[in-house]
């Protein structure tokens, strides 16, 4: 299984609790703390790196406020220069 | 033979983020409203097509007024409800622009309502995107036209009297109808199977449009969680359930032209 997490932009995020209620493993909850718009953010709480990276959280944000980051594995000769990364940005296709 | 060793490397790769044509900017819209899921899913099918230069958006008088700020496009700001109307005169002016309109259904489906049926009859070359969420979210949750029958509002206490009010109006079905509409679908958001229809509805709207296909109109139902007295899910669900029954979702009208599109890719 594929390896992720989510950056919330705690500024950006409103607190609709969306991202909540679509998370498949429930990894996502919200702060005990306010941001500057006493908004309380969602967080990811993952102790087990259960996150998959699967973006449903992100595809729901109306505020955009999440990006999501998932590791794959690059098959790559040894000495070829492929070690850029590609930036794919995979909405709901 | 050459000695070559297959290396797997474990790369992290960022596979969703802000779309490059939304501005930075906090939206103005209330926690949970779908407004600004659905000016992510534009932005998302903007930057997609790479007509982000090229697109001209129209914004109207509602809470939807703010697109122009929320989009890095070039736009304008039409009185209430004559959006179609200044996107028809900027198309005909710049016929190889993009020309979108963003409505909502106070202003579209209301004051509006003459300039966007002429411009569908007419089979003006331009995009109208109409988000319904059943009342005037602005100005405080009062009736609009599609309000559906029974549901309370600031200005229907008792609930929407259908004897003496009327049943609420189709705008997507309407516009079908008419001659010069090329493409309408209606859509929603309240899950991930729904947002990536609308944004396929979106994509194919503005691909029409490219095309010169004739006027093309894609209507959302959007939630609107502070004025129905709901919360952000319970507003979802509510679309899910109650909207729905009388808005069906799915492509309304598919010209010929723009099947063919659709066939093409």
């Amino acid at each position: 299984m594929a390896r992720g997490r989510i950056v919330i932009n705690l500024e950006a995020c409103k607190g609709c609790q969306l991202c909540t209620t679509v998370c498949p493993s429930n990894l996502i909850r919200m702060a005990n703390s306010f941001n500057s718009r006493g908004y309380r953010p969602a967080e990811l709480v993952d102790p087990q790196q259960r996150c998959t990276g699967c973006a449903l959280c992100a595809i729901m944000c109306p505020d955009a406020a999440i990006e999501v980051f998932r590791e794959v594995k690059v098959k790559s000769q040894e000495g070829s220069a492929a070690e850029e990364v590609v930036l794919v940005v995979t909405g709901p296709a | 033979m050459d000695e070559q060793i297959a290396v797997v490397n474990v790369q992290e790769q960022l596979v969703y983020a802000r779309p490059r044509a939304l501005t930075e900017e906090t939206t103005n819209y209330c926690p949970g409203c779908t407004h600004g899921l659905i000016n992510k899913l534009i932005a998302e099918v903007i930057d997609e097509l790479g007509i982000q230069e090229n697109t001209i958006s129209v914004s109207p008088v509602g809470c939807s007024v703010f697109f122009y700020r929320y989009l890095v496009l070039d736009g304008v700001v039409a009185p209430h409800g004559r959006a179609p109307a200044v996107a028809i005169g900027i198309k005909r002016m710049l016929p190889d622009r993009v020309v979108i309109t963003y409505q909502g259904d106070g202003d579209m489906a209301a004051i509006g309502m003459s300039e966007v049926v002429w411009a569908a009859m007419r089979g003006e070359n331009i995009t109208a995107f109409f988000v319904n969420n059943a009342n005037y979210g602005m100005t405080g949750g009062q009736m609009a036209p599609t309000t559906l029958a029974g549901q309370v509002t600031t200005t229907t206490p008792e609930g929407r009297d259908v004897e003496t009010m009327g049943m609420p109006t189709r705008m997507a079905e309407l516009i079908a109808g008419l001659p010069g509409s090329a493409y309408v679908a209606r859509c929603s958001t309240y899950d991930a199977r729904t947002i990536r229809d609308a944004r396929n509805a979106i994509r194919l709207a503005l691909r029409a449009q490219m095309a010169e296909a004739g006027f093309t109109m894609v209507e959302f139902l959007s939630a609107c969680p502070t004025n129905w007295g709901l919360s952000p899910q319970g507003a979802l669900q509510w679309i899910k359930d109650t909207m729905v029954a009388y808005y069906p979702l799915g492509e309304i009208k598919v010209s010929e032209a723009v099947q063919r599109l659709k066939t093409k890719r």
